[in-house]
């Protein structure tokens, strides 16, 4: 028997806009859910989004190359010789866009007035600059110009509790391999802002020929740092480099590195979900509802229909339509509602005034709401899934009418 | 029972399988939020105390500037006498003076910039939790002179061990070099890996001494029998004590301004999720309440033709959804109570929320707290959403004639 499609659904249309008020209700519950699945999760990725480039800023490079003992022990005596033959020849292949060498070890910083704990990270700002870890902003003075520039520039919190100013000179300490105190004296060349005012307290960049100099190094490094265009997908040629790089040396890609970022952003993708299919057995109740009371109301009319030769199977079919069409119309309204609403905040919403509590979160101030296509696909999946699902039981009891109880029924 | 609240209660009944299904919505929003508010709640308590438990305390008395600024000479003078004044004033042991410097601590091997804390031996136990936390060794005594305990971390990096020698290089509170050596006797290990990085404590005469401090410190730190008494015993201390311009009480609020931040953003973000529940729900009931009015409209023309007023049907549809509306609750708040009440012995735990517990200072189980506020807050606000979601179908008795009523089909 060939399917009369067109008349069911021309049946199911009509239908639904029998009751226009019951229906109009569910749709604007479904569109509000619909709109709240893609909003919630939006902020949501705009969030950890952000936590993972703030802390990937903390330690650029999405893969990162160390002395097998740095990472339990950030001391200059787990240093490294600068990449050459295979390690080098892969950093410079693609998917790396840029990589960078540099000396991180942490150290004193003193001025006249005080002394702090801080990281000095002797770096070449050419590459740095290629690879995204430069400051944000220099406030004062300039950045460093060259692997050979003897200043140093500091973050402006640093600069404030050390009382030190720009062309003003501080001291820096920190050990050379032989554990002997290796110091220097530095001119203040720049004063930089960052993000996380965490940020600007711990790291100290200067030059990295005059650091290496300093800490007897020769020409070693601490860290080599790469990245992709991609840190989502780093996973995947970090193998590559490790085997350039030879069993002597430990590569890392970013979510070993920093298992928070890393669980932050599994443990959100599993919310994602669980907050679409809370919201959508909220709104289950209010559909069964609908659905219960539309076939009542047509008992008769079902029976009759039966009695005239409708086969179960097809009023089943007529039923689950309007349930599909009413939800994929509570869908169309959902996504372009949600489109329209993250659209003009995608620039930017402030939340300086809890500044200090998302700073915990390594966050900045400003929240930037990320609209995910696979957001809209999976909430699509959601409520069309199981909303055909709660449809079933409706659809089942509608199907299995008595013809002749349901044409007598008053 | 009235004649009024028995017809509402048998109307509710005629559609047995629609009212379950909105009060069952109901239910459901209910057990939710009861839940994830107590957890919340519950949370928030011990984020709460386990960061203010581990070093700050409830409140502390600074230099006004040494909060921002954290400089060296923005001191606390004779901080000692201070300490054991507030003691008295507040008649609790829980108070102890601190000083605060920076020094590049060398041992044989390695040399690190560290944050040494020169802390009160007998005090500082009964205002922070790490000294409970030495793992090996001692904590410090009241006879120490040139003693250190170092966070497990800071051991591993600096690779010393008890006994083992630390040598001070920094910059005392007059410019002058501070230069000098401990031995450590005690390690500390919390399992917070950014305390048990920087944690270095030694005694506060000693320090004073070495850091060219006089009598001097950098704040006094006071723990309250509870975090309700913080606001009245801060009060009390800053009109009771004599601390001219430059010192100041901070409560923990002002000396950890995250942690209060950090809940109101999870409170609001949460609320919003809260918030589209109960709309659905509150969608869910005028829907219902919409039909029941609809499909009674003959009857209600009956009605009004016999002389009932339509303020008397509007009341009645009122009941109906009172009736439902509190079933939702009644049900609602016990299996959520149930719920949160077997967790909160058990403990409730995800994949994945370690790493981010310890972010916060939580430990990787969280327990709910049951309180009147965690049960009622979210159910309360549904019961209202489901009585003014009933107030579009009840007002469309009124304009309702009994005529044309009694001829509706």
């Amino acid at each position: 028997m060939r399917l009369p499609l067109g008349t069911v659904t021309t049946l199911a249309w009509r239908n639904l806009w029998r009751n226009y008020r019951r229906t109009l209700i569910m749709l604007a519950a479904i569109a509000v859910g619909v709109w709240a699945m893609i909003f919630m999760n939006a902020i949501m990725r705009g969030m950890t989004d952000q936590m993972v480039r703030n802390g990937l800023n903390l330690l650029p490079g999405e893969v990162q190359i160390h002395h097998p003992a740095y990472r339990a022990d950030p001391s200059v005596v787990n240093s490294m010789a600068p990449p050459s033959g295979e390690l080098l020849a892969a950093l410079q292949a693609a998917p790396v866009e840029a990589w960078a060498a540099r000396v991180r070890v942490p150290a004193v910083v003193a001025s006249e007035y005080d002394s702090r704990g801080i990281v000095l990270v002797g770096m070449d700002p050419a590459p740095e600059s290629r690879l995204g870890s430069l400051p944000d902003t220099i406030i004062e003075g300039r950045f460093l110009d060259s692997a050979d520039d003897r200043g140093v520039v500091l973050g402006a919190s640093l600069a404030d509790r050390l009382e030190t100013d720009l062309g003003k000179r501080v001291v820096i300490m920190s050990q050379d391999p032989d554990n002997n105190v290796a110091e220097r004296g530095a001119r203040v060349v720049g004063i930089y802002r960052a993000r996380l005012r965490s940020t600007e307290d711990v790291f100290i960049f200067a030059g990295i020929t005059p650091t290496q100099a300093m800490l007897n190094l020769e020409n070693k490094v601490s860290e080599i740092a790469a990245t992709g265009n991609d840190y989502r997908v780093a996973e995947g040629w970090a193998p590559g480099i490790a085997a350039a790089a030879g069993p002597g040396l430990e590569v890392r890609h970013w979510q070993a590195l920093d298992p928070f970022l890393g669980s932050m952003l599994s443990v959100q993708d599993g919310f994602a979900l669980v907050f679409m299919v809370v919201i959508f057995l909220a709104l289950s109740f209010g559909l069964v509802n609908t659905l219960v009371m539309a076939v009542f109301e047509r008992v008769r009319e079902i029976g009759l229909m039966q009695a005239l030769g409708m086969r179960p199977g097809l009023i089943m079919l007529q039923i689950l339509t309007e349930s599909l069409m009413l939800l994929a119309l509570g869908l169309v309204i959902g996504n372009l509602s949600a489109w329209l609403s993250i659209k003009p905040l995608e620039s930017g919403i402030d939340i300086s005034s809890v500044a200090e509590g998302m700073e915990m979160m390594a966050m900045g101030t400003t929240l930037h709401p990320a609209l995910d296509y696979r957001d809209m696909v999976l909430s699509t999946v959601v409520v069309i899934g199981l909303g055909l699902l709660a449809s079933l039981l409706p659809a089942w009891r509608a199907a299995r009418l008595d013809p002749i109880r349901a044409l007598a029924k008053n | 029972m009235n004649v009024a609240w028995r017809l509402a209660w048998r109307n509710l009944w005629r559609h047995r399988r629609r009212t379950w299904l909105t009060v069952g919505a109901m239910v459901f929003c209910n057990t939710l939020l009861v839940f994830l508010i107590s957890l919340q709640l519950g949370s928030y308590g011990m984020m709460i105390d386990n960061s203010l438990g581990a070093f700050t305390g409830h409140a502390q008395i600074q230099h006004r500037d040494y909060f921002e600024q954290s400089k060296m000479r923005q001191t606390v003078p004779g901080v000692v006498s201070l300490a054991s004044e507030v003691r008295q004033l507040t008649a609790r042991e829980s108070v102890a003076a601190r000083a605060i410097g920076f020094a590049l601590a060398s041992s044989e091997e390695r040399s690190f910039g560290i944050q040494i804390t020169g802390v009160e031996p007998g005090y500082e136990a009964r205002v922070s939790s790490l000294p409970g936390l030495v793992n090996s060794g001692r904590y410090l005594n009241a006879g120490d002179a040139d003693a250190i305990v170092i966070g497990s971390v800071l051991a591993r990096n600096l690779r010393v061990g008890l006994g083992d020698e630390l040598t001070f290089l920094g910059s005392g509170r007059d410019g002058s070099i501070a230069a000098a050596v401990a031995t450590v006797v005690g390690i500390v290990d919390s399992g917070i890996e950014d305390l048990d990085r920087a944690m270095a404590q030694v005694p506060l005469s000693w320090f004073q001494q070495v850091f060219s401090m006089g009598d001097q410190g950098h704040s006094v730190v006071v723990k309250f029998a509870d975090l309700d008494d913080v606001a009245q015993g801060v009060a009390m201390l800053r009109d009771q004590l004599d601390l001219g311009d430059t010192l100041q009480v901070h409560d923990w609020d002002y000396l950890q301004p995250g942690l209060q931040q950090a809940i109101t953003s999870d409170m609001t973000s949460a609320w919003f999720m809260y918030a589209v529940l109960i709309l659905l729900v509150a969608f869910s009931v005028l829907n219902t309440q919409l039909m029941s009015v609809l499909e009674r409209t003959r009857e209600f023309g009956v009605m009004l033709a016999l002389g009932m007023k339509p303020a008397t049907l509007a009341r009645l549809v009122g009941v109906e959804t009172l009736m439902m509306a509190f079933l939702g609750l009644a049900l609602g708040v016990l299996l959520g109570a149930v719920v949160s009440w077997y967790l909160s012995i058990v403990g409730f735990y995800y994949p994945g929320m370690e790493e981010m517990a310890s972010r916060f200072n939580l430990p990787d189980r969280m327990y709910p707290e049951i309180s009147a506020l965690s049960l009622l807050w979210g159910p309360g606000i549904v019961f209202i959403g489901c009585l003014v979601a009933a107030v579009y179908p009840a007002l469309r008795l009124f304009g309702l004639r009994p005529v044309e009523a009694m001829r509706a089909v």
